[in-house]
């Protein structure tokens, strides 16, 4: 196996006559990629060559599904910042990307996916594996590519590059025709560093930061939110440093969690749907609120013509087309958070909200006492999410990477998991991607070694993607996976509890023995439907030095409370 | 809702047309008109489309189209702000030359011109905004018009700005 000498990496700066394929992975150590998550197949087998002799270097995972490759490439760049990078074949390969590429592009992750192609000649002529994928990802990506000759190899990928992990970040497609892997060219690699149709970063105005700062400074109940743009940006000492100087509440969106840590006192807790009642009902009574790095999704508003309508909304969002799209602003800065906040930072006053934020210590007191005590500390039989994810948390002092699935073990684990440590959530927040957990986290184990990484999953959702563990056996990585097992599609199931007259239509799963799956895998497992058995199960799933499988039987019809009724105002928020 | 015309700078790049596009299909609003061509900065094409939206909605458009990559700018006037054209041609029979009404008086009225004749039909061609050539298809058509086609519209904003100076300003910092 050839390493990387220090001549071989010199002579990337000279032109070199070689192959496309050999030149694809030639741009893929350019840009510093450790791991590649792919599938084989015939459009894309002259790369699959090339990477033969690059196996130290350029670490290809052999994913058991195109839609694992695309999961765990996004898990990866959600633990590390970095691109994740997956590779699949045409057709098949290249459709199972899409729902990972839609994923990425809704939740902002760099991606970028490379997909074979039938050589140029056959295009349009319906060859076999043969579809148009530029035309079935161009909605989902933030930029795709179809290279029909190998001169252009160079110049795409590190355009795409570029594109997928500048300023809003986003998933890039490039498709490579066969031909252009296997003809010759004059390789040379130039890192990409403008585009000139694109602006990344934009900058925020000075005056209307000034403006902002007068608000906040004068606001009698000043609200902030924020969301992945902090943790993309890298904005979290910035964020700590607004909400400690103005006194101001903050509240999180799903994707803002673990860009502040769960214990600090101005951290007010979770919004949305099933977030904790006092930032959903309070945001109707704030005079100012400060979105930061954050869409106003529709399950953080609720019905809009009822969201906030009192308040003067400050965005700060580096995505102008997000300004206005959803919630009208007072103030719009349009730039990168850290550094508008930063700037921001020196024209704020040092206040306090002693009273304000008071407000939101009691609505979370009324909420302990009707909701949080009984889900952590439950009395009755069954076990509660709650309680698993309270126990965990015993076990990993909030420096774990928590992933989660989709549904109401997600909004269990998202409201209770504790955090101390930055980039630990990871989770599908925008299109809800069941099947998203088990992939994903193995990519994050990848991208942050040295972190615990448990996977938080429902039974329904674990059997989208479980194949994967035939991965994370292969390349025996550690990874912690938490079945929580309601024997239901329990979110579905909670909605037809509540809003379809219990008419429980298609969401009861008749389940297989997920403990001899895992063990098939080669992965041990076991199965706990005791709560007296759950603390000493933990700590033999934390103890041990390998993957581990813990399937816990939970109560069969729990609801997560509080709840915003979809569509409904964020102040009619249910906690029964 | 009002009509508005969005003019749309982009890079010269296959499939881009759908990325523009794709930002009303999508959100289920219907093009009226669509034209695409060079524009006086080389390499940049400019597209030109008719939609009827309300003020609020071609706002967030614009931007949506702005946020694709190789979009470089896109704009959206209403229909006063612009001097704007279409083209009409019609096919008409050579007999409607000889059947006692006055067509070349009608053309001549209409400032429409005749391009090709031959021994079976003609072709008349005309510019002008959309009521004005339909005003010319509504008097033809009862003369036995065989073909008729009209362009979409092109425009041009009449605040005076150049593209390159847009271009300048983003990259101003």
């Amino acid at each position: 196996m050839k390493t990387l000498t220090k001549e071989k990496s010199s002579a990337f700066t000279d032109t070199e006559n070689i192959s496309g394929a050999l030149a694809i992975v030639k741009c893929l150590l350019e840009e510093q990629v450790e791991y590649i998550f792919g599938y084989p197949g015939g459009a894309i087998m002259p790369v699959y060559d090339a990477m033969y002799d690059y196996q130290e270097e350029l670490k290809h995972i052999l994913n058991r599904h195109e839609q694992g490759a695309v999961h765990a490439a996004q898990g990866y760049a959600r633990a590390t910042g970095r691109v994740g990078v997956c590779i699949a074949t045409s057709g098949p390969g290249a459709t199972n990307l899409i729902t990972g590429i839609a994923d990425a592009l809704i939740d902002s992750t760099p991606l970028v996916c490379i997909t074979g192609q039938v050589p140029k000649r056959l295009i349009g002529s319906d060859a076999f594996q043969e579809t148009d994928v530029i035309g079935i990802s161009l909605p989902v990506t933030k930029w795709n590519y179809q290279i029909t000759k190998a001169s252009e190899i160079p110049e795409i990928f590190a355009k795409a590059f570029y594109i997928a992990a500048s300023g809003r970040p986003g998933p890039v497609l490039i498709d490579i025709t066969k031909n252009a892997q296997i003809e010759m060219l004059d390789y040379y690699y130039k890192k990409c560093d403008h585009v000139r149709s694109y602006v990344p970063v934009p900058k925020a105005n000075p005056t209307e930061i000034e403006r902002a700062a007068e608000l906040i400074n004068k606001a009698k109940r000043p609200f902030l939110l924020f969301g992945h743009g902090v943790t993309i940006s890298g904005a979290e000492k910035e964020l700590k440093e607004v909400i400690e100087k103005t006194g101001v509440p903050a509240a999180w969106t799903i994707m803002g969690l673990s860009a502040l840590e769960t214990e600090h006192p101005q951290n007010v807790g979770m919004l949305g749907m099933h977030g904790n009642y006092g930032p959903n009902i309070l945001t109707n009574e704030c005079d100012v609120m400060i979105a930061v790095g954050m869409r106003f999704d529709d399950r953080v508003t609720g019905d809009l013509n009822t969201y906030a309508k009192q308040a003067k909304v400050i965005h700060l969002e580096i995505d102008p087309a997000e300004v206005d799209k959803n919630v009208k602003t007072e103030v719009a800065l349009v730039g990168d958070c850290k550094v508008t906040m930063q700037a921001l930072l020196p024209l704020l006053k040092k206040n306090n909200h002693k009273p304000w934020l008071q407000r939101f210590h009691d609505c979370m007191k009324m909420e302990q006492e009707m909701i949080i005590e009984k889900e952590l500390h439950p009395s009755k039989e069954g076990m509660t999410m709650g309680e698993v994810i309270r126990r965990i948390n015993d076990r990993t002092d909030g420096r774990a990477i928590i992933v989660t699935d989709v549904g109401q073990h997600q909004m269990v684990a998202c409201r209770y998991a504790r955090f101390q440590q930055h980039r630990g959530n990871i989770t599908s927040g925008g299109l809800g991607t069941m099947g998203f957990c088990l992939p994903a986290a193995f990519g994050a184990k990848l991208g942050a070694p040295n972190r615990d990484v448990v996977a938080i999953i429902g039974d329904g959702g674990f059997q989208m993607t479980l194949q994967e563990l035939g991965t994370i056996w292969q390349t025996q990585t550690n990874v912690k996976i938490v079945i929580l097992n309601n024997e239901f599609l329990g979110m579905v199931r909670q909605w037809q509890q509540l809003f379809f007259d219990k008419r429980y239509s298609a969401t009861e799963l008749v389940n297989p023995n997920f403990v001899a799956i895992s063990k098939g895998f080669g992965i041990d497992a076991e199965r706990v439907d005791k709560r007296e058995n759950l603390d000493d199960a933990l700590n033999r799933m934390f103890g041990c030095e390998q993957s581990y499988l813990l399937e816990i039987m939970v109560e069969k019809e729990d609801c997560v409370f509080p709840m915003i009724p979809a569509g409904a105002s964020v102040s009619q928020i249910r906690l029964s | 809702m009002k009509e508005f015309t969005v003019s749309v700078f982009t890079e010269n790049k296959v499939g881009l047309l759908n990325r523009v596009t794709v930002v009303l299909t999508r959100r289920h609003i219907n093009i009226e008109s669509l034209t695409v061509s060079e524009s006086e900065v080389e390499g940049i094409h400019r597209f030109t489309i008719v939609i009827n939206v309300a003020e609020d909605q071609v706002k967030k458009i614009v931007k949506q189209m702005e946020k694709q990559v190789d979009v470089v700018k896109a704009f959206y006037h209403e229909t006063d702000e612009t001097v704007h054209q279409e083209i009409a041609l019609y096919k008409m029979p050579i007999s409607a030359l000889s059947n006692g009404l006055n067509l070349e008086k009608m053309l001549r009225h209409h400032h429409a011109r005749i391009l090709s004749v031959s021994p079976e039909f003609l072709i008349v061609e005309k510019t002008g905004h959309k009521a004005e050539t339909q005003e010319l298809f509504n008097q033809l058509q009862p003369l036995g018009l065989l073909e008729f086609v009209r362009s979409g519209r092109i425009a041009i904003t009449k605040p005076m700005k150049k593209f390159s100076e847009h271009m300048e300003e983003m990259h101003a910092f």
